[in-house]
């Protein structure tokens, strides 16, 4: 994995700390040309690495990059599915159920459709594996060799501890898309002896990691403990604690851990993506 | 170990039983819905007892505490069955709906001495509780108003009926959203004594409201406004804020971010004259389990130590939510 990975949240309205932020983001990043104009910038500073949740608008974007393969030549994108809130919103208004009709392909009361047979039948990992095509449909043609879990799936699967589950997301992502599966959580201690648990060995887990220990469930000291044994590939998200630490202490913080492998941000502005990514390299 | 069940495996449900799982003090020993495929799922996958039938899973678990996350109309009868049987019980919100059932389910805690609470998880976040703080100290004064909001998408559209459009069940933004505000309202600022000029508003529902707005009175000669709406896209999920004026200073809070302004140095909470701003990164305890966000895991733990420790405090009772149902009431009354 590069080094840098450069994320979505700024597109989205995602936004730890401020709503008011998050709406002028969102009213900033209302056309996929704004999003391409930063991904360019991000692309030119160095940025190789796209990680981003399979929102409906990352169609448009991985489009464009279609349509102009040679520009993005050698261009990774991450994805890093569901995109929670469009199956939350669908639960709270549809439940359950109501939402599996509405997102799994086919027609899941007609045991014709694909959807339809592992529904009847309560195959879940078939219809877990239906849920993951669909959100990897917009991905078409273009290089994805991480596909990861978001955080709220993997740290409700992993609380409910259903092991099993993790371990068939893994086998599918290697078999179906050649990717490494990859994970995102708040919980990174717990995930990392589960997952160890039913196997899988090294895993790429993503997750918060910075100075003050904000969202690192399990505690600062052991996510250090366990960064430092190497039994994972860490990705350290939140660097900046949702914006809480300065930058400098922030990045020289996580470039001292010495086992991570990537450094995930997101930003909307030139300055930042370009100081960002300096002060990576320089404490790297 | 508090062996504990959970009746209801829809959004919140799945979420407190996950969260209820990872918790070193709760044993999740019982799940209990009425859907088989979730119920397959949750014994396949996570080995757990499950039951389509509530009684049975009462009767046969032998249970210390039980989570109640069903829609609203079946409350009642599950949490009576539960407390009868001297059960602790956490019920998701809205309490109850009627007020008369739930006067019912708080007198028989209080009889028979149970933890009862309530999932209105706002009392669990750092920025509330600050403002709380603010205000019963007197930072900002004598508060003579506020603004109480909340948004969001869940109706964006015309679709077909669930238990959410029927408001005798529960659904409707009045019930599902406004519910939130009004609880967390009488939390930060204090009990709500009347309400004035209500509108209830249908944007794409057929059979309840999306949007709730009306004057509020608390004493005191405290006015607000409640401002709520379920069907604005522009939000990418709900989104509660409250405004709050006082005659020494001002305070907007969100669940992230606070911005406070006073007009003198306040010495005992940090503040300074002017604006002062204030993060959740800052007003958050960690969880030992983090799902959704703090105050999920919080009110989860809260609720056990309360089981293990009872100090018979209680930040989140069912006699505060049935207050917030009373109000309910009132404003549907005035609506019509």
């Amino acid at each position: 994995m590069d080094r840098i990975l450069f994320g979505d949240n700024q597109f989205f309205a995602v936004n730890h700390l401020s709503d008011e932020k998050a709406r002028a983001q969102a009213i900033q990043f209302r056309t996929n040309e704004a999003i391409i104009r930063v991904l360019d910038i991000a692309i030119d500073l160095g940025v190789k690495t796209f990680m981003c949740t399979t929102h409906d608008r990352i169609a448009g974007i991985c489009e464009h990059i279609r349509d102009n393969s040679d520009k993005y030549k050698g261009f990774k994108i991450y994805p890093c599915m569901p995109y929670a809130h469009k199956y939350a919103n669908a639960v709270t208004e549809l439940g359950i159920l109501g939402a599996l009709k509405e997102y799994l392909p086919g027609n899941i009361f007609s045991t014709m459709a694909k959807g339809g047979m592992a529904y009847a039948r309560k195959d879940f990992i078939a219809m877990m594996e239906l849920l993951i095509d669909a959100e990897m449909k917009m991905f078409k043609g273009i290089n994805t060799p991480v596909i990861f879990i978001q955080n709220v799936l993997t740290d409700m699967i992993l609380g409910l501890g259903m092991k099993d589950i993790f371990k068939a997301y893994h086998s599918y992502i290697i078999k179906k898309y050649n990717a490494e599966p990859g994970y995102i959580t708040m919980n990174m201690p717990m995930l990392l002896n589960v997952l160890e648990e039913v196997g899988i060995k090294n895993p790429i887990i993503c997750s918060s990691i910075n100075k003050i220990g904000f969202r690192m469930s399990g505690g600062i000291s052991s996510y250090e403990k366990i960064i430092a044994e190497g039994r994972f590939r860490p990705i350290a998200m939140q660097v900046l604690a949702a914006g809480a630490i300065r930058p400098e202490q922030a990045f020289d913080y996580v470039c001292k851990q010495k086992n991570i492998e990537s450094i995930l941000f997101g930003s909307s502005s030139k300055e930042h993506i370009k100081s960002s990514i300096e002060m990576i390299h320089k404490f790297s | 170990m508090i062996k504990t069940g959970i009746v209801g495996l829809g959004k919140m449900g799945i979420s407190h039983a996950s969260i209820i799982n990872a918790h070193p003090e709760l044993d999740l020993v019982a799940v209990c819905d009425s859907s088989s495929l979730i119920l397959e799922a949750m014994s396949k996958y996570g080995a757990y007892n499950t039951f389509s039938d509530f009684s049975k899973m009462i009767n046969e678990s032998n249970l210390d505490a039980l989570f109640v996350a069903t829609p609203t109309r079946f409350h009642a009868d599950m949490v009576l069955q539960a407390l009868r049987k001297n059960i602790h019980v956490f019920c998701e919100k809205p309490f109850s709906l009627t007020v008369k059932e739930g006067r019912q389910m708080l007198e028989l805690a209080l009889k028979n001495n149970l933890v009862n609470q309530v999932g209105y998880h706002n009392r669990f976040i750092g920025t509330f509780n600050f403002l709380r703080k603010i205000i019963s100290s007197g930072a900002i004064g004598q508060v003579y108003h506020f603004m109480g909001e909340a948004y969001g998408p869940v109706v964006v559209k015309r679709k077909e009926s669930t238990w959410r459009s029927d408001s005798s069940e529960g659904g409707g933004c009045l019930f599902d959203y406004a519910s939130h505000v009004i609880n967390l309202i009488e939390y930060v600022i204090g009990d709500i004594k009347d309400v004035s000029g209500v509108m209830l508003k249908k944007v794409y529902s057929q059979s309840v409201e999306d949007a709730v707005y009306s004057g509020i009175y608390l004493n005191g000669g405290i006015s607000g406004i409640l401002s709520v709406n379920w069907s604005d896209e522009t939000y990418r999920k709900m989104s509660t804020q409250l405004t709050v004026l006082g005659s020494e200073g001002k305070v907007i809070s969100d669940a992230q971010e606070m911005k406070i302004f006073l007009k003198n140095d306040n010495k005992a909470l940090g503040l300074s004259k002017g604006w002062n701003m204030r993060y959740i990164t800052d007003l958050t305890d960690p969880v030992s389990f983090y799902l959704r966000g703090e105050e999920y895991s919080s009110q989860v733990d809260y609720f056990a130590k309360q089981i293990t420790k009872r100090t018979g405090e209680n930040v989140n009772s069912f006699a505060s939510a049935l207050h917030t149902d009373e109000i309910i009431e009132l404003i549907r009354s005035k609506a019509s």
